[in-house]
């Protein structure tokens, strides 16, 4: 049984005394504060707010305008005021008491026959012609108003003038210009998410891969084989880079001549599809001969270099026809804009792409290598490779940190980027090799899940409006540095939840692919992928969702998108302006949760 | 055809599943594979295609040794040795056809297979393979509308998709009703008769072991306790394999 003791009684106590204190520390530090609630400026402006913000201004309308003027003498003329012409029957008509008065004093102005329930200014025309606004007044429903104002200090010999202006609203509503500005900067948030949820998607999902502990685990190679691809990898990139480099200004020549151009284009698919079907055999049960293979790799190799080539041929295309469409399309032209810009980014793109899937390949050619010495070494040949490509691996690796910490810190010193990094790595290799000299595997897999998991949570951890303001910076103030902060941010958000679905994938269907013979790919592309498709359009849904709510602030700090408006028009108190905004987002927001629920519901 | 020797598994450094097991398997046998829950059924199977790799001893199939296979060889391994499973472990959410065609990804050129592409001769050799298992009708239909016992036979379908010369079955009829786990046990004994594939199977009810096994080996606590014709397995045999307590039960 539970018997209540006076131990346990007195740690309830305690709990209770300690909650009372955070809670009364939490008042103290946000600066709660009733007697400012309360006071009079305070609610007034409170409800003008409120009442500002419940008539969002979104409607405007064709004015009529009339003006009734009445003669005023300032100051009362010696000889008597002049006789105030009587009023037609039915037209609008003033009266002043006193008819005359000094400058200065308070009248009394009355309207009659006036359009009911209008609202206009009470001016007062000198000689000089300049009105000067005495009061606003607002008829009621009979058409009347009466309300007592300031003369101003304009003292003259001659008749002035006061004339009443009334304003009624004529036809149908027009939207206003802050209902259409408020349309094309909420648009531009919608398009801004869409951009950047896609962005993100595409580099999540590869990212989420090697985040998934499940899927990592398993994924071990020799010490020889990881210190080859870490040798490997910096090579393949530049390798890839000036490959790549070198076909771009090669297909400049071949982009002179239209004919040219087009001709490349529709040849160069062929190559490629031909190479590709000689090297890539749908089936074979044979291992076949290391010539073969060396001379399928070639015409691969052939084939990608045609492709890069290619890819650039299409950009340049893309961006030339683009550019050609743009002036001639009207107001279908930002289609041209969008190929052209499409054009210009895989042109700027292929560049760093190739560098990196060169890297790749590089990198796992080496690693096969690093595999079959591993195997095939023995005996001191064995250790000589273990130990010698360890050390060599962690040197360079210790050479990459520190060129890079170099470069971020701005030292110079080689004692701190060049020796003392490579000395550390060497260090550091040798103590894996020692580790593993035993013939025990490098968890290579496991070492990029927690390197990756470490990289996406500090990424995460900064808030989208954070990056947005050092992509401000970089890319300058506009919707483009909203769309990559949040594009960046939700990469680290999408890769954890991504990941986390693939964890929770069944296993089964992951081992009975496994047992078939299938390389990690396939098993990915056939066990992992068809498990984790529902959950992952639910999640990229649920991330556009995100983005629309995150980009209608973001342009508080400058990222485009209606943010910016809004903030406008709460900097310049127009709180009917701000609300049409507010007004808006809430529609976006709704309407995206509602439609993101029924398509996640739809993809399960 | 499959020798293991000596092989023991020893999960995180403290659970000993399996230890130090030794057995041949001719070409062409029908092996049940018995014992309590927990006495390492599971482990040895995944050992022989080393889903799991064992901690020590060493597997041999057809002259190449498993247990010292590098990663092209183990697929090369892996894909003549199908595997059934007591959950079926199909991909639900992908066709009937697609599951069993994916029995042919050991063999097919893995650049054309992340495309979804294989060769027209597979796919009509997976249709043959469904026509087998009575279900040449389901092919089209997404893997999880299909009932238990059919889900078992896609299974099956799968596994001889990669012309294996050895089928492992894991508990294959486990989950199913007595009637479904003859027509299972019958399409299995049906493959290892007419195909000559050999088969290693593990059961839990000895009355399936004596229908349609020709040898059994009995695991208790990872050890080989009986390596026999079923019928040798007399009351004396029973408690040795189940221990005392399963008489009570039983
Ligand atoms: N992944 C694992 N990690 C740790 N221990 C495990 C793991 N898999 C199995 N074991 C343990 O190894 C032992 C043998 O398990 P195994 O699954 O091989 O038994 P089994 O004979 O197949 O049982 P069942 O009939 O219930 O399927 C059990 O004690 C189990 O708890
Ligand atoms: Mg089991």
């Amino acid at each position: 049984m539970n018997k209540a003791s006076p131990l346990k009684s007195l740690r309830l106590g305690l709990f209770v005394l300690a909650a009372l204190v955070i809670y009364a520390y939490g008042f103290q530090v946000t600066d709660v504060n009733l007697d400012e609630i309360q006071s009079e400026t305070r609610q007034t402006r409170l409800a003008r707010i409120i009442r500002a913000l419940f008539r969002p201004d979104l409607f405007e309308y064709e004015h009529e305008e009339f003006q009734v003027n009445t003669p005023i003498s300032v100051p009362c003329p010696a000889g008597g005021v002049l006789p105030t012409p009587r009023p037609t029957a039915g037209e609008p008509y003033l009266v002043l008491t006193p008819p005359c008065a000094d400058p200065r004093a308070e009248v009394t102005v009355e309207g009659f026959n006036f359009e009911p329930n209008t609202v206009g200014p009470l001016n007062f025309i000198p000689p000089s012609g300049v009105s000067l606004t005495m009061a606003n007044v607002e008829t009621d429903s009979d058409g009347h108003f009466a309300i007592s104002a300031r003369l101003p200090n304009r003292p003259s010999e001659e008749v002035q003038t006061i004339r009443a202006i009334t304003r009624r609203n004529v036809g149908a509503p027009m939207w206003s210009q802050n209902a259409r500005d408020t349309w094309s900067k909420i648009i531009e948030t919608v398009f801004l998410a869409l951009l950047a949820t896609t962005l993100a998607t595409i580099l999540a999902v590869p990212i989420s891969f090697f985040a998934a502990r499940n899927l990592m685990r398993d994924v071990t190679t020799s010490l020889a084989s990881t210190a080859l691809a870490i040798l490997a990898w910096p090579a393949g990139i530049l390798i890839g880079a000036s490959v790549a480099g070198w076909v771009g200004q090669a297909s400049r020549m071949l982009t002179a001549s239209l004919a040219i151009h087009v001709g490349a284009i529709i040849v160069g698919p062929l190559l490629i599809w031909g190479a590709a079907r000689w090297a890539v055999p749908p089936e074979e049960r044979r291992v076949p001969t290391i010539w073969l293979r060396l001379a399928r790799q070639a015409a691969l190799l052939v084939a990608v270099v045609i492709s890069v080539l290619a890819l650039f041929l299409v950009a340049q295309l893309a961006s030339d026809l683009g550019a050609a469409l743009r002036d001639r399309l009207g107001a279908l032209g930002f289609l041209g804009e969008f190929f052209a810009d499409l054009g210009d980014i895989v042109s700027l793109l292929i560049v760093p792409i190739a560098a990196l899937a060169a890297g790749a390949v590089v990198g796992s050619l080496a690693s096969r290598l690093g595999q079959m010495l591993n195997e095939h070494a023995s005996g001191g040949l064995w250790y000589t490779l273990h130990f010698g490509l360890g050390i060599l691996g962690g040197t360079v690796l210790g050479l990459l940190i520190g060129g890079a910490i170099g470069w971020l810190y701005e030292i110079s010193d080689p004692v701190f980027t060049r020796a003392l990094p490579a000395a550390l790595g060497g260090l550091g290799g040798l103590a894996l090799a020692v580790r593993t000299h035993a013939g025990r595997p490098v968890a290579i897999g496991l070492t990029i899940y927690y390197l990756t998991r470490t990289i996406l949570n500090a990424l995460r951890s900064i808030e989208a409006l954070i990056v947005a303001l050092v992509m401000v910076v970089w890319v300058g103030l506009g919707p483009f540095a909203g769309a990559l902060a949040l594009a960046l941010h939700s990469i680290a958000a999408g890769s954890k939840l991504y990941s986390e679905q693939v964890e929770s994938i069944m296993p089964g269907p992951l081992e009975a692919i496994k047992a078939t013979g299938a390389t990690r790919l396939q098993t990915i592309i056939y066990a992992v992928i068809p498990q984790i498709i529902p959950p992952y359009i639910s999640f990229t849904m649920y991330r556009w969702d995100i983005n629309v709510r995150m980009s209608t602030i973001i342009g508080f700090v400058g990222g485009g998108g209606i943010g910016f408006l809004l903030q406008q028009n709460m900097n310049l108190l127009d709180y009917r302006g701000a609300s049409a905004q507010i007004l808006a987002i809430a529609i976006v927001v709704a309407t995206m949760d509602y439609i993101s629920s029924r398509l996640r519901e739809r993809a399960i | 055809m499959l020798s293991v020797q000596h092989v023991t598994k020893v999960y995180d450094g403290t659970v000993r599943a399996l230890e130090d097991v030794t057995f041949d398997v001719s070409k062409g046998q029908f092996l049940a594979v018995i014992g309590l829950s927990g006495s390492g059924k599971s482990t040895l199977l995944r050992c022989i295609n080393r889903l799991i790799d064992p901690t020590a001893g060493r597997i041999v199939f057809d002259g190449v040794d498993v247990t010292a296979a590098n990663e092209a060889e183990l697929r090369r391994i892996r894909r003549r040795i199908g595997m059934v499973f007591q959950h079926f472990n199909l991909v639900h959410r992908s066709s009937v056809l697609t599951n069993v065609l994916s029995g042919r990804l050991g063999y097919v050129n893995p650049a054309l297979s992340i495309i979804n592409r294989f060769p027209a001769e597979d796919v009509h050799k997976a249709r043959l393979q469904l026509e087998r298992v009575g279900l040449a009708d389901k092919a089209s239909n997404r893997a999880d509308e299909l009932s238990g016992g059919q889900q078992q036979r896609v299974g099956i379908a799968r596994a001889l998709m990669q012309d294996p010369d050895m089928i492992l079955a894991d508990e294959p009829v486990a989950s199913l009703d007595p009637v479904l786990a003859h027509s299972i046990m019958q399409y299995l004994e049906q493959i290892n008769h007419e195909d000559g594939v050999t088969v290693l199977c593990s059961l839990h009810f000895l009355d399936l072991v004596h229908r349609y096994a020709n040898r059994a080996i009995a695991l208790n606590q990872g050890r080989l306790v009986f390596d026999g014709p079923p019928d040798e397995i007399d009351d004396q045999r029973f408690k040795e394999i189940y221990g005392k307590e399963a008489e009570r039960v039983g």
